[in-house]
């Protein structure tokens, strides 16, 4: 019978699904949409060394043919009922299903950037998020929305993110380097385009971050301005008009751009915050899942025979997705092994 | 002997050690949310009076804190409380309120 | 090429920014400084409520400042403010009405931080019932509604739009007339949930432009303030800041040529107003093709005008700006002669030496 339960078909989903499944044990991998890969999906390169994200999808491509594999897609789990052993989860169409242990691999969504209005995302056309750039990096075509080269485009950090007027106050820590991937990879595109990028603090956390800031300095270009965006306009021809303070000068700073991309930060997925709050699970202080604590049980909950895997417990990078995603797997196997006992 | 040049020099590195932290002190008191602040520049950028004076909001802070209160009160004559500067905050600092308890510790310092 | 002020299609949150706006039985509360500049204006509303809207309205003569100038200036004191605003309150009370509906834009700033400071601040509104109380013998209640006089305009856009004489068109070209709207900083910047549309986007004058017609013109400077600033004019020695904010405001307005600035706000008008002929009697600028700069009208004014009303009546004539090629685009049918004489007396012995 099987009785593991992942839902979530993204990377994490994916990666707890694949290690399960090399130890034998059976696993019924549940999805909300019509294909798996989640969020990776739409990136086209990863930092720091531009691997493409196919090659890491790549990895589970025979995943679905495993046969001690279940997979339900399109499948929205509502609701799990703690009172039967083992735990039984209920889907929208009333499909239940055996979870014994229950790995959420839920994921995260980007920041809803209109929610900062005075920076323009959905009212002009000229300002577009991260998620967009990278579509376009993806075709190897970065027009503006009136399909002309953009000449000079600003890449705006923190946007969702460190920002108590949004309710976001934590760092999302992967929008500083994908801002400079993505810069680097738009001046590669457009070696005419001046590139700037608008920080709070850059966070080059990772061991090669800093080598990708300095070659995207001394290969690139790419100016750096410490200063957060305040406001944003258009003016008659479209191009926009951005406000800041240049910080580290100490003055008021205007600049006109013709594009404007808004480094979004990760949020908790508005499934994962609903499916905690009608199940009972707790939730932390910034919306995502609250693993037992942060040290050595990163991947278990506070219930029993609950385990999360990937960026449902906090913005990740794919590296470290699926590093927790393994974290989760051996958690729920020796789980299952203290259980046989 | 006071009319040896060096009596005069001052030296121009901030006095860390003789810090006067009382102002500071008073106002974090008053408004405590005034410490949190990360130096993103969003209050100057947005700011009417920065815009035409050389007035600083975001660097009233770091004066402050780094004790260099002299000609304070005459920079903070150019705010025009207007707010801007704490709509935009991202760490949710009530400037205005901020700039007012300077105005009311200075003033309440000179009356007393 | 003007742009076109498009709605964009996906969801926008500052269309959440609703309010309630009481829709009868009004206390109307006097601006100021209107009555001294634009005599015309708040009549015109009043004619408007009555005439054309069929609402009940009180306009009593008890009345006095809200001292928000003053208050803005640091030369009034809170308490005393809040003590003002309680004995406003008071009057209301006892003429029977409770929703209160304000004229201009500084009074409505500070109603609604009087309002907010006393829910916020318990303590405060105590203490100002025993000073009222002490001071004049009166109590008071809180309004049930509060609005600012262009919120009723807004509301009933579109009847009094089945009632205009003329449209938001130039009667020449056929084309809709490109407005420039001008909201006082203090309707939605102080509380955004006090105004239609919020801080960012307030909708109040631009629906309004758009129901009768007109084409709305965003540009890059559209959220700057007018530069009044309160002290940064009443003292003379910073006015040079006023006068430069309101610089940046039409310098940005300039390339879409606007036919007419709309404001919500005394103040606002005002200064959108003189500060046009002050710039250029002093630097020789002029901000509209045609020589006469751009003309600034207020809600009511406007309202007025594409009802029918006589330019004259509504005193138009006390621009300082000429609104004269505004009203020929219009084909608005009035006489010129009173107008234009009516024009060079209020207007003598007004130019600045440079």
């Amino acid at each position: 019978m099987k009785k593991i339960a992942v839902i979530g078909g993204g990377i994490a989903g994916l990666e707890v699904s694949r290690l399960l499944l090399q130890e034998g044990l059976p696993v019924t991998l549940i999805e909300k949409g019509s294909r798996l890969g989640g969020n990776l999906r739409n990136y086209a390169h990863l930092f720091p060394d531009f691997t493409p994200s196919d090659e890491i999808l790549g990895n589970y491509r025979f995943l679905p043919s495993n046969s001690d594999l279940q997979l339900l897609m399109n499948t929205q789990i509502e609701s799990i009922d703690f009172s039967t052993q083992p735990y039984t989860l209920h889907s929208k169409d009333g499909i239940a299903i055996p979870a014994d242990p229950l790995i959420i691999a839920t994921g995260y969504q980007v920041f809803d950037a209109k929610l900062k209005e005075e920076f323009g995302y959905g009212i002009y056309d000229g300002v577009i998020t991260s998620v967009e750039l990278e579509k376009m990096i993806k075709q190897h075509h970065i027009v503006t929305p009136y399909g002309k080269i953009p000449r000079r485009i600003a890449f705006i950090h923190c946007v969702g993110s460190r920002d108590a007027k949004v309710g976001n106050s934590y760092c999302s820590r992967l929008c500083c380097i994908t801002a400079i991937k993505q810069a680097i990879e738009t001046k590669k595109l457009l070696p005419e385009t001046e590139i700037f990028c608008f920080y709070i603090d850059l966070r080059m956390y990772g061991l090669t971050f800093e080598e990708l800031y300095l070659n995207a300095q001394k290969e690139y270009n790419i100016q750096f301005v410490r200063g957060r965006l305040s406001e944003t306009s258009e003016m008659i021809d479209k191009r926009l008009i951005i406000k800041a303070e240049d910080t580290l000068i100490g003055r008021p700073l205007q600049m006109k751009a013709d594009m404007l991309v808004l480094m979004v930060g990760m949020e908790a997925s508005d499934f994962s915050k609903q499916f905690a709050y009608h199940n009972g699970l707790e939730i932390g202080d910034h919306g995502f899942f609250q693993p037992l604590n942060q040290f050595n049980a990163r991947s278990k909950s506070q219930k029993e025979g609950i385990f999360f895997a990937g960026t449902s417990i906090g913005p990740m990078s794919v590296a470290e997705t699926i590093e927790h995603a393994r974290a989760a797997a051996l958690s729920a196997i020796s789980y299952l092994k203290d259980k046989e006992y | 002997m006071s009319t040896f040049d060096f009596l005069k020099v001052r030296r121009l590195y901030i006095d860390y050690d003789n810090l006067d932290q009382e102002l500071l002190n008073e106002v974090i008191r008053e408004e405590p949310s005034f410490q949190w602040c990360i130096s993103c520049g969003c209050c100057t950028a947005t700011c009417s009076a920065g815009n035409h004076t050389t007035f600083n909001i975001r660097r009233i802070s770091l004066i402050l804190r780094r004790g260099e209160i002299e000609g304070l009160e005459e920079e903070l004559k150019k705010c025009m409380l207007c707010g801007k500067c704490t709509l935009v905050c991202p760490r949710d600092i009530q400037l205005r309120n901020v700039v007012m308890n300077i105005k009311k510790i200075v003033l309440k310092k000179k009356t007393a | 090429m003007a742009q076109n002020y498009t709605e964009p299609s996906k969801k926008i949150y500052w269309k959440d920014y609703v309010k309630n706006i009481p829709d009868d039985d009004y206390f109307f509360f006097r601006s100021c400084i209107r009555q001294t500049f634009f005599p015309g204006a708040e009549q015109a509303f009043l004619f408007i409520l009555k005439n054309h809207l069929h609402k009940n309205y009180f306009d009593d003569p008890r009345l006095t400042t809200c001292t928000g100038i003053g208050y803005h200036s640091d030369i009034i004191p809170l308490e005393t403010l809040h003590t003002l605003i309680a004995r406003h309150f008071s009057i209301m009370n006892e003429s029977g009405y409770s929703n209160l509906i304000i004229s201009c834009v500084t009074t409505f700033g500070v109603m609604t931080e009087v309002l907010n400071t006393w829910h916020e601040f318990p303590e405060t509104l105590e203490k100002t019932r025993k000073n009222l109380l002490k001071t004049t013998g009166r109590t008071f209640e809180l309004p049930k509604a509060i609005a600012h006089a262009s919120d009723i305009i807004y509301l009933y856009k579109d009847e009094i739009g089945k009632q205009l004489v003329y449209q938001l068109v130039n009667k020449e070209t056929s084309e809709p007339l490109k407005v420039v709207d001008h909201v006082g900083c203090h309707y939605s910047k102080i509380f955004p949930h006090h105004g239609i549309g919020g801080a960012e986007f307030p909708k109040v004058l631009s629906e309004i432009i758009k129901a009768w017609g007109g084409e709305v013109i965003d540009y890059p400077e559209r959220r700057h303030c007018c530069g009044f600033g309160f002290r940064q004019y009443l003292i003379k020695e910073s006015r040079g800041y006023s006068l430069s904010h309101a610089q940046i405001k039409f310098e940005s307005m300039q390339p879409y040529h606007p036919d007419f600035i709309l404001t919500n706000c005394p103040g606002c008008n005002m200064f959108m107003d003189r500060w046009q002929y002050v710039i250029q009697e002093t630097a020789g600028k002029v901000y509209s093709s045609d020589g006469n700069g751009i003309p600034v009208l207020s809600y009511e004014e406007l309202a007025a005008l594409l009802l029918g009303y006589d330019p004259i009546q509504i005193g138009l004539f006390m621009h300082q700006t000429e609104v004269l090629p505004l009203l020929e685009k219009l084909g608005i049918q009035f006489d010129k002669n009173e107008y234009s004489k009516l024009r060079a007396e209020s207007h003598h012995n007004t130019k600045i030496s440079r």
